[in-house]
């Protein structure tokens, strides 16, 4: 099979996950048992206002034409309105999206060049007490819950210590300097999952491949084993670490909701937390669309990367 | 039995030393209400107390005994995760079973689901989920069990495809067998000890999930006991250099440790993987 048919498919794929995704996000809503309006105003509410909201929400309407409308105005940007307190809620995600992003590419930046060569050196020294401790540590801190590592270093650093913020007090206005040191914790506290995870991945991806005959002849040839790594085993390595990256940037993406409720950090998950507990169902559906679509997007892109780097795939025969 | 003892004897420490976390992890849970020194949900003095020979960790945000918490926060928090995975293993594992033998349309329509399903970030679904029906201890087991199942299944479904093949369940098949019968006495009993490794997985994996949604606030509600929203409801605390709103952290970590490392050296044991 050509790659293009492969890469194709796999793209397709991707985007009607995307089009499954909405539907989901819409559905859920509307198939559940009992009244939404009602659930969502509790027993105080009068016959009116229950009324009033479920021509807000659009409920008088046959299910299959809301879907068109709200997903119509989706795909020309309209968001909707916030039952919460009626902000339009492009207004609402625009500045938490970008400070989301902002974590999330700061964690990416500072945990795959370690993730990778840690991973790499312990495939180098398997079995060695060097990979022993390390493979204990990352098992260590992926057995952790987010908020045990966030708090632990706010006790640390913030309050022993008194080096850093415990909280991200991000305004649109600060200054770059302020927000890099104010978001060094809630980096780090991301980093080590996210370390632990690709370094045991790239580890694995790697020792596979040193088990294969290719490298066996090399080594049999005598070549140095710093060279086998990067000679040899790397070029062919890189399909699975790619992917391995990719799928641990859509893992970092949910991950920041955690922790930016520990830090209080103005992200995109916060909103969310804090919607789903006030039940102010138009946000939480934007929400999940956005991280959603930020998931399988990273994954897709895992997937054509992994294709689009595979030797094999890049030579058919016949 | 001998075997097994022995077994357990020549496991690596870090094997021992998770053994050994279970087991006393299951006894604090089974005998909580005897070993607890108050009530679960019993004021018993003034908030945020020291720690001191009458309460041996201090109380709470609300005066509660927070030693006795924690001891009925292992019972809660992993009676909750436990029953969450097995319902897990129940469907996904039955659906996976049922997939890879049945085949055809079947296998074909579960899997698209499970695809489908398994396309959306796991912490974005349930919030979704949980943000319309509510945040009760039911609907968190059957959201987080419906979750987990999908990955269930894609292992069960894998795992079986390499059983289904064989002569004897092609056997089993001509003699007219049955599909529980099939399940049951030919299939399942092959692709157990892969089954067993994920069951320990899953397990931490729940836990930890439980765990965060209830430091959300959107997992298991007050007054009820329970790890995740003892750190929630006592992180004040911590501004003022304490540790012990972090003990019921502390308590989840170890037990997701021990599970690990049992479950690393199973895995090891089973597939003989070295390195």
């Amino acid at each position: 099979m050509s790659v293009l048919k492969l890469l194709g498919q796999r793209i397709a794929l991707g985007i009607f996950s995307l089009f499954a995704v909405s539907v989901i996000v819409f559905l859920a809503v509307g198939m559940l048992p009992g009244d939404i309006a009602e659930a969502m105003l509790g027993q105080s509410a009068t016959p009116e206002t229950v009324a009033a909201l479920r021509t807000q929400l659009g409920m008088d309407q046959m299910p299959l034409q809301r879907f068109i409308s709200w997903f119509g105005q989706l795909l020309q940007g309209d968001l909707g309105v916030s039952l919460a307190n009626q902000r339009p809620i492009a207004d609402l995600i625009s500045t938490r999206l970008g400070n989301t992003l902002l974590l999330a590419a700061f964690a990416a930046i500072v945990s795959v060049p370690i993730a990778l060569t840690l991973g790499i050196l312990t495939a180098l020294y398997r079995n060695s007490w060097f990979d022993r401790v390390m493979n204990t540590m990352a098992l260590s801190s992926v057995s952790f819950p987010e908020f045990f590592v966030a708090y632990l270093l706010i006790l640390l650093f913030s309050i022993k210590l008194d080096w850093l913020p415990s909280m991200s007090n991000i305004s649109p206005d600060s200054s770059i300097s302020e927000i890099l040191v104010s978001s060094i914790l809630p980096v780090i506290t991301l980093s080590l999952v996210v370390i632990a995870q690709m370094m045991r991945m790239t580890r694995a991806a790697l020792i596979n491949l040193l088990a294969s005959p290719y490298i066996e002849m090399a080594r049999l040839k005598g070549i140095r084993p710093a060279r086998i790594i990067f000679h040899h085993a790397l070029p062919n390595a890189l399909a699975p670490i790619v992917n391995v990256v990719a799928l641990n940037l859509a893992y970092l993406v949910v991950g920041v909701v955690v922790v930016e409720v520990v830090f209080v950090y103005p992200g995109l998950g916060q909103l969310l937390v804090d919607s789903v507990a006030k039940r102010d169902i138009p946000v939480v559906q934007v929400c999940c669309l956005i991280f959603a679509m930020t998931y399988i997007s990273l994954n897709t892109l895992a997937d054509v990367l992994a294709i689009a780097s595979n030797p094999r795939l890049m030579h058919p025969r016949g | 039995m001998k075997k097994c003892l022995r077994c357990l004897c020549q496991a690596p420490l870090s094997a021992k030393i998770g053994i050994l976390l279970i087991i006393s992890y299951s006894f604090v849970a089974i005998f909580a209400p005897w070993l607890a020194p108050y009530g679960e949900t019993e004021v018993v003095g003034d908030g945020y107390a020291a720690w001191s020979p009458e309460f041996w960790l201090g109380t709470d945000n609300l005066g509660r005994d927070v030693l006795s918490r924690l001891i009925y926060g292992a019972r809660n928090t992993i009676s909750i995760a436990f029953v969450t995975t097995i319902l897990a293993f129940v469907v996904g594992g039955l659906a996976g079973l049922m997939a890879a033998i049945k085949g055809g349309w079947i296998d074909q329509g579960l899997s698209r689901v499970v695809d489908i399903l398994m396309a959306i970030p796991q912490l974005i679904f349930a919030l979704l989920i949980l943000s319309v029906v509510g945040t009760n201890a039911v609907s968190l087991i059957l959201v987080i069990a419906l979750l987990d199942a999908t990955r269930v299944f894609r292992l069960s479904r894998a795992v079986a495809m390499n059983v289904v093949v064989q002569d004897f369940v092609e056997a089993a098949r001509l003699r007219g067998e049955g599909l529980v019968w099939l399940i049951w006495r030919e299939v399942l009993p092959n692709t157990l000890p892969p089954l067993v490794a994920e069951f320990g997985l899953r397990f931490c994996f729940v836990f930890l999930f439980i765990s965060a949604l209830s430091f959300l606030g959107l997992g298991i509600q007050p007054p009820t006991a329970d790890w995740g929203s003892m750190v929630r409801e006592n992180a004040v605390m911590i501004s003022f250099g304490d540790f012990t709103p972090l003990l019921p952290a502390m308590a989840v970590a170890l037990l997701t440790i021990g599970v690990n490392f049992v479950v690393d050296w199973v895995l090891h044991k089973t597939s003989g993987l070295k390195g």
